[in-house]
């Protein structure tokens, strides 16, 4: 019984997966790919596109969330449904199947808006201060609470001493 | 007191309020200030809404030329429109070439807009895709460049440009031309 299912099932993903394929439908590679004759080689050439459209389509969608839109509040053009920001998605995908790097796409960005464009900054001249503010903060925070602990946990005799001071003081004042 | 302690609290605190001083001095209409300003301003070639020509800027070496990005459904745009039909009736006799540049727009909404406008002294260039706005770093319109006759960005304006402000930048640009002195 068992076994019967697992072979309905593969025969099941067998069958229509090359026929289904995008390649079926792009010339003589494809049919040959439907047919069986030659699955690696025949869907070879069709997959490498796939695979470097999908890989286009990955690096597009990483630059365009890292891209201000310029018309949105605070949003990337990813997010953003804008006219604008679609255009600048299709711009981004052209440029890096033209070749492009996504550092070379971001530099275009950049050398057309500014460093604004950029949802994070570069760490370089006055925005280097938002990096190392809040790493300045918390060493800051963990010697006050160091600190502020040592003197908590400081023995009981010692701040008894300490208490007892003032009290001469006044003493000798008295006198 | 603790002196020390003290001078250490008013150090972080002084600091602080430099870092806040430092930001409020910002002048926040320059976060929009244009990388471009004093490059080459990016080529283009566009087609002439209403007729069969293209311009590329190429082509305009050797003259100022003003370039203001609107659209039909932008209010600002409504406002400035006068000032930049003034200073068209002004300065192109003298040799300066104004161009709007339809954007994010459609030619029919253009058409109708400029009719509702009383026309356009100057012609419209059609940037189907943005790509011209974004190769200048357009925010949004309206956005006015000034292009030096060599062919860089001598400024910008983003919103609604003022008749002083226009004046100035032409000015500025035509006077330099006359010394032979135009920026890089």
């Amino acid at each position: 019984m068992t076994t019967a299912i697992a072979l309905a099932l593969a025969l099941a993903l067998a069958g229509p997966g090359p026929a289904a394929s995008p390649a079926q439908a792009t010339g003589a590679q494809g049919q040959a790919t439907a047919k069986g004759d030659t699955p690696v080689s025949g869907a070879a050439a069709p997959s490498n596109n796939a695979l470097r459209d999908s890989a286009v389509d990955a690096q597009t969608r990483v630059l365009a969330a890292g891209l201000r839109c310029p018309v949105c509040q605070g949003q990337s053009i990813q997010d953003s449904e804008a006219p604008l920001a679609g255009e600048m998605r299709e711009l981004i995908r052209e440029k890096l199947r033209q070749g492009d790097s996504p550092a070379e796409v971001r530099a275009y960005f950049v050398s057309k808006y500014g460093e604004w464009i950029l949802l994070q900054p570069e760490a370089h001249g006055f925005t280097l201060a938002v990096y190392l503010l809040p790493v300045l903060g918390l060493l800051a925070g963990a010697v006050v609470v160091f600190l502020a602990a040592r003197r908590w946990t400081r023995p009981v005799a010692a701040g008894a001493a300490e208490a007892e001071e003032p009290t001469v003081s006044v003493t000798e004042d008295r006198s | 007191m603790n002196w020390k302690r003290a001078a250490i609290g008013m150090a972080g605190a002084g600091a602080i309020i430099a870092l806040f001083a430092f930001g409020m001095k910002q002048d926040p209409r320059d976060i929009g200030a244009s990388p471009l300003k004093g490059r080459t301003a990016p080529d283009f070639a566009l087609k002439v809404m209403d007729g069969p020509d293209s311009v590329r800027l190429a082509d305009l070496r050797g003259k100022v030329v003003v370039l203001n990005f609107y659209a039909s459904w932008c209010l600002e745009c409504r406002d400035e429109h006068a000032v930049l039909q003034e200073a068209a009736a002004a300065y192109v006799p003298k040799g300066v070439q104004f161009f709007g540049v339809l954007y994010n727009d459609n030619p029919e909404n253009g058409r109708s807009y400029l009719q509702e406008m009383g026309g356009q002294a100057y012609p419209t260039l059609l940037d189907p895709r943005t790509r011209t706005a974004i190769d200048y770093g357009v925010y949004g319109v309206p956005e006015t460049f000034f292009i030096s006759p060599d062919g860089h960005v001598a400024s910008k304006k983003v919103g609604p440009i003022t008749p002083a402000e226009i004046d100035t930048a032409i000015r500025q640009l035509m006077a330099q031309v006359q010394t032979g002195s135009v920026p890089r």
